[in-house]
């Protein structure tokens, strides 16, 4: 801040934060917690994104995978570029740059009293965990909580030991998938979508929330239609190329929305005129 | 404010003091066949009588590339903010109004201090227009003229410029001006004469419809044949982005210095007709398609930005595009009338 800005802020300068954790989910995706330098909580609402940065490489936006409840603040990025490459290699103790949180949320109020089914694909479990835990957390703010979960294969399953509590939990349903069948796994093999079916009844009268690879919102939400489901209960978790986060870049537009801004959760009634959407 | 007139060998005299003292001025230069702002370090060199520049002078509040901050590499960032004070002469109506269009699209939600200080720093001295370029449609665009945004506006009638203050900063200049006198009824008329054959001439192609209908023909053309048929012959090269006074989007960059431990976040232009513009990690295009690429950027102007401004259109009729674009394809009005024939 300086005084030929009047006194306002830099939207673009990172805040340094802290690794406090770390760990590989899999092969590919990084799981780590970070926390602000002042001790400070960080201020979000499940659903949001923040946006990565390493000063000498770049920015990207991720999404929050824990919740609000929770001390600290947890990201999963998967190494699939210049940037997240460096991320991986990052150690406890180093800095990284975060700014935001940025985009809309989770209807965590709205949703209140209802039944709750998660359909995740692939990594779009990562940000849909963390309504999932806030849900947890408040459990008897909601109806009954369903997640399907599908997977590709069986070495990308992530968060598996906090899958398997879910599992055990009596006050929730879990339902995983894996795209390819694998000697280790005697579960479900098959799409996201196949489990659909088997929450089937449970669907008309529920908040849906949809976040995966972008081939899966069409299957998904095809599979939802059939089922009856109002499109105003359904929620999708959209990614785009969110590069300033703050809705002047321009990269994320579908249409005349602002991903960054008018998402990255948006209600599915709303995208009806917007094809760029799915 | 007040309203003056000067001869122009006044105005001339006004310009080199400005260019003598240690602030910066940026002007209107012939540039080989054509007109470019620069730095002007010449008042001779200065030309109010151009049709049109190469760029707009957005480049002046949202250069082509500027840094956003410094930083240790691995580090903590500091912002940089631009500093310099500048006048700038010599902008048409249809760019003030495209600038206006920026400052509260970079001032509004959250606010770019970045381009909003390098704006307050400038102080814009606007001319009419006395030559219409080959591809002007302000007339169409209810651009000829303008009415604010400028600190000072000129009107070229005959010998003499109708100087009109139009804020405190502008006020301040004009009483540099040796000779300025009060303009009277017929100077005002006379400029009020070239403003409004302006309005009716800056207009080499014509939109059959008022700017204010574009959202609505926009909402029903998402599916018109003119997207695919234009793009066919799209290279992608995202001139008419670069040229247009009201495309802002931007990429960001990181720059490591030689020394390998410093170096500078930056901001450099964009364009959604470029193939990439739209992808993300992994790959994957969300806007793979050139004919899709081609509609956003029409869309944008007529449908999508004016979603954010008040519903001002955000073509200003410059005509930039049309003349940049090597296959002929760009023109907005070619377009636009194209969709109202077939809706």
């Amino acid at each position: 801040m300086c005084e030929c800005c009047n006194g306002k802020k830099d939207i673009y300068l990172p805040e340094l934060c802290t690794i406090t954790k770390r760990r590989m989910l899999n092969g590919t995706e990084l799981y780590m917690h970070l926390e602000k330098e002042d001790g400070g909580d960080f201020d979000y609402i499940p659903g949001q994104f923040v946006e990565v940065s390493i000063a000498g490489i770049g920015e990207a936006p991720i999404s929050i995978s824990s919740s609000p409840t929770q001390k600290g603040m947890e990201l999963v990025i998967r190494n699939v570029g210049a940037l997240t490459k460096v991320i991986h290699k990052l150690e406890v103790g180093d800095k990284i740059g975060i700014r935001g949180p940025y985009g809309s949320t989770y209807p965590i109020e709205a949703a209140k009293g209802k039944d709750l089914v998660f359909i995740c694909g692939g990594i779009g479990l990562v940000p849909q965990r963390s309504f999932i835990r806030y849900a947890l957390d408040h459990r008897a703010d909601y109806g009954d909580i369903t997640v399907l979960i599908g997977t590709k294969c069986h070495d990308m399953r992530l968060f598996r030991e906090e899958i398997a509590l879910w599992e055990e939990r009596k006050d929730m349903t879990v339902m995983e998938t894996i795209d390819e069948g694998h000697d280790c796994w005697n579960g479900n093999v098959g799409v996201v979508t196949t489990l659909i079916p088997k929450v089937e009844s449970h669907l008309p009268n529920s908040q849906i929330l949809v976040c995966g690879p972008p081939i899966m919102y069409k299957f998904v939400l095809m599979a939802l239609a059939e089922a009856k489901v109002p499109e105003e209960n359904i929620f999708v978790n959209l990614e785009r190329r969110m590069k300033c986060g703050v809705g002047k870049c321009g990269h994320c537009q579908i249409n005349e929305l602002y991903v960054c801004q008018d998402g990255p959760v948006f209600r599915y009634s709303d995208l009806a005129s917007v094809p760029e959407a799915i | 404010m007040s309203v003056s007139t000067v001869t122009k060998d006044q105005f001339k005299s006004f310009v080199a003091a400005l260019v003598d003292s240690d602030q910066k001025v940026v002007g209107v230069q012939a540039k080989d066949d054509k007109f470019a702002f620069g730095e002007l370090t010449d008042a001779d060199n200065l030309r109010l009588d151009y049709d049109v520049t190469i760029l707009p002078p957005k480049k002046y509040m949202l250069p082509q590339k500027e840094t956003l901050m410094s930083f240790k590499v691995g580090g903590a960032a500091q912002t940089v903010q631009p500093d310099e004070k500048m006048v700038l002469i010599g902008v048409h109506p249809y760019d003030m109004v495209a600038i206006n269009q920026m400052d509260t699209l970079f001032s509004q939600g959250q606010y770019d201090t970045h381009y909003m200080n390098r704006r307050n720093n400038i102080t814009i001295i606007a001319c009419d227009v006395v030559t219409p370029s080959e591809n002007v449609f302000a007339s169409s665009m209810n651009t000829a003229t303008c009415d604010s945004g400028f600190d000072i506006l000129l009107t070229d009638i005959g010998d003499t410029f109708v100087v009109e203050a139009a804020t405190e900063k502008g006020e301040a200049l004009v009483k540099t001006i040796n000779g300025a006198k009060n303009a009277d009824a017929a100077d005002t008329d006379k400029r009020k004469a070239v403003q409004d054959k302006n309005v009716a001439s800056l207009n080499k192609h014509q939109l059959e419809c008022k700017p204010s209908d574009l959202p609505d023909l926009l909402e029903k053309s998402y599916d018109h044949p003119v997207w695919e048929e234009k793009a066919e012959m799209c290279y992608s090269c995202g001139s008419c982005n670069q040229v247009c006074p009201t495309c802002y989007c931007f990429d960001v960059q990181d720059e490591v210095n030689w020394d390998l431990k410093t170096g500078s976040r930056c901001r450099s232009w964009d364009g959604c007709l470029l193939a990439n513009f739209a992808t993300v990690a992994g790959n994957h295009n969300f806007r793979e398609k050139r004919a899709d690429r081609f509609r956003h950027r029409l869309y944008r102007k007529g449908k999508y930005v004016p979603g954010k401004i008040g519903g001002q259109i955000a073509c200003v009729g410059c005509g930039r595009c049309i003349s940049a674009c090597t296959t002929k394809i760009a023109n907005p009005v070619e377009i636009y009338n194209t969709l109202m024939e077939k809706n």
